[in-house]
């Protein structure tokens, strides 16, 4: 697929968390943390990941992130922030583009 | 089977990549047909998901090498077709639809001859093993059931 802006993959995050979650679209905010504030649990997590993993055409490294979170060596709010997971997604699109 | 062990898997016939099939012989006699039903025994439409989990989750198991294990997470789009009695002999299907990171998503079926009696999406979690007893374990039934480990 094509570069999204980033604008825009936030919001086809936020479409699939809200669709697959049932969570109230005005909720999720580039600020909102997704297990803390959404309160997604890990099945629903999974789920979201199947569908960002097929709308973008990638994998997203989830035992990697949280590998990286359980040994210190990056803070959660780098992967399950909205803001900042969605900035994680589009690297992996153009990492896979490249 | 031995349906009182969970072992729904007899024999794995085939595999590669993305694709596994294996029999599946439900028994005449087990405790289970006592309650389900008496005087009508059926194999209970849950066995019938489990079977199908675990061709998927031996699919899954021979794609990592026998280094990761799988386990059951979500059940999705289940369909129970068709009334399976004892005696019958199945054909159990595994195909990958999506390999993600810690977890799989594969498509289930079960047949009776040339007739489809189940089939299902079922999402896996994939993991290192826990403990070395059950890679052991699952080693062993790896082999007795003729899928190389």
């Amino acid at each position: 697929m094509s570069p999204a802006a980033p604008d825009q993959t936030f919001e086809t995050i936020a479409d699939i968390i809200s669709e697959t979650a049932n969570v109230d679209r005005a909720k999720i905010t580039p600020e909102a943390h997704v297990i803390n504030d959404l309160g997604i649990d890990s099945l629903d997590f999974l789920d979201i990941v199947f569908e960002i993993d097929k709308r973008f055409g990638i994998k997203v490294p989830v035992e990697a992130w949280t590998e990286q979170v359980n040994s210190g060596k990056a803070p959660a709010e780098q992967f399950f922030v909205m803001g900042p997971l969605a900035e994680r997604i589009e690297e992996l699109v153009a990492a896979k583009q490249s | 089977m031995r349906l009182e062990y969970f072992e729904m898997i007899d024999r794995v016939t085939s595999w590669e990549e993305a694709r596994l099939t294996a029999d599946a012989h439900v028994p005449e006699a087990s405790p289970v047909f006592e309650g389900h039903f008496p005087g009508f025994p059926l194999m209970p439409g849950v066995l019938m998901v489990e079977t199908m989990a675990q061709a998927c989750g031996w699919l899954m198991l021979a794609r990592s090498g026998f280094t990761r294990m799988a386990l059951l997470a979500k059940v999705g789009e289940a369909k129970l077709r068709g009334m399976v009695k004892p005696g019958a002999a199945l054909t159990v299907t595994a195909e990958l639809v999506h390999d993600g990171s810690g977890y799989a998503v594969l498509k289930g079926t079960l047949a009776e001859g040339d007739t489809r009696v189940a089939e299902a999406e079922l999402t896996l979690r994939t993991m290192a093993f826990p403990s070395p007893e059950l890679e052991a374990g699952v080693r062993a039934r790896a082999a007795a059931i003729g899928l190389a480990a």
